[in-house]
């Protein structure tokens, strides 16, 4: 195993952590809907992501169309075309074909996250030994809560609900400290945030992610265009 | 309709949408406004999937807040990821004991 590979994986433990928790919640879900605790980890291996899932799952009990399916899916996931544009600035030379297609199959939030607050460029061996352990957390911790749910303390599993976001703002606070830019985008988009979150709650959590994202981003770019 | 079709339509779109800007897209950006907005949007991105979220994430605020001000607070310092996310949820938990 190359030590990319190997580097990869341990920066991407956390997010496994996080995922098996988060993924947990997803299996009970599942099984609620009325899956089987393969299919719901067949849906986790094959969609590595959790809104998507989730709302899927819910389209899939309610016995919903393809079409319906196809535009929840494309709504929900569109974030991701943005994350795979930025990340693909930033790849190394033996990012060939193959392994493009290979690795856009791990682009989440969080792998996305971590990847783009690397210094310097990305190698399909790193991005595979975040994705490797990552979808291991995730399809694991699906298959466990979709099969013994209730056997964790309600303590516990809830406590575990905010792994993620702490992650998140450890991604975000220090650069934020070093650059008044980046404060200024991260504020203006949480403040968005809780603007569409309180007060225009008929806008979906996916678009309203998408357009808190782009007007914050926007924002920065033309106040403190980024030179590199 | 079989479960399965559901299965590989959520999967084929989810795939797609990662796939094509990351495989097909090559050229570097030569626009500066276009790459600041790039460089500006994990973080964009990041915070909005946070907040308020975050203080979502445990089913109650009160232990909810205090992981978050732990997090802020590790974060601030620069603590490594796995301790600022594991501390969050530690301190989630003990607050949720009183």
């Amino acid at each position: 195993m190359s030590s990319k590979f190997i580097k990869g994986m341990s920066h991407g433990l956390p997010v496994a952590l996080g995922y098996f928790s988060v993924s947990f919640g997803f299996g009970i879900k599942a099984v609620m809907s009325g899956l089987s605790p393969v299919a719901a980890s067949v849906i986790s291996l094959t969609s590595l992501t959790s809104a998507g899932q989730a709302a899927g799952v819910d389209i899939i009990a309610a016995g919903g169309t393809l079409l319906e399916m196809i535009l929840v899916q494309l709504t929900i996931n569109l974030r991701y075309s943005l994350m795979s544009l930025s990340l693909s600035q930033k790849l190394d030379k033996k990012f060939t074909m193959p392994h493009r297609l290979l690795a856009s199959y791990g682009i989440t939030d969080e792998i996305f996250a971590v990847c783009s607050s690397q210094p310097g460029l990305l190698t399909p061996a790193y991005m595979y030994g975040m994705i490797f352990i990552a979808a291991i957390g995730w399809v694991s911790g699906t298959f466990v809560g979709a099969s013994a749910g209730e056997i964790l303390p309600q303590s516990v599993s809830s406590a575990m609900g905010i792994v993620l976001y702490g992650m998140f703002l450890a991604i975000i606070i220090p650069p934020a400290r070093k650059e008044k830019s980046i404060l200024f985008v991260i504020s203006l988009s949480a403040v968005l945030s809780l603007l569409f979150y309180y007060a225009f709650r008929f806008v979906s959590s996916g678009f309203a992610m998408i357009i808190c994202a782009v007007i914050s981003a926007a924002a920065g770019a033309i106040l403190f265009p980024h030179k590199d | 309709m079989s479960t399965g079709i559901y299965i590989t339509v959520m999967a084929v779109i989810t795939y797609v949408i990662r796939m094509i800007p990351f495989t097909f897209f090559r050229k570097k950006i030569k626009s500066e406004f276009v790459r600041s907005f790039l460089y500006y949007i994990p973080y964009a991105v990041l915070s909005a999937m946070t907040l308020p979220a975050i203080l979502y994430s445990t089913g109650d605020m009160m232990t909810a807040a205090v992981g978050t001000v732990i997090a802020l607070v590790l974060a601030y310092l620069g603590c490594p990821l796995i301790v600022v996310a594991l501390a969050a949820s530690v301190g989630a938990y003990i607050a949720g004991l009183f």
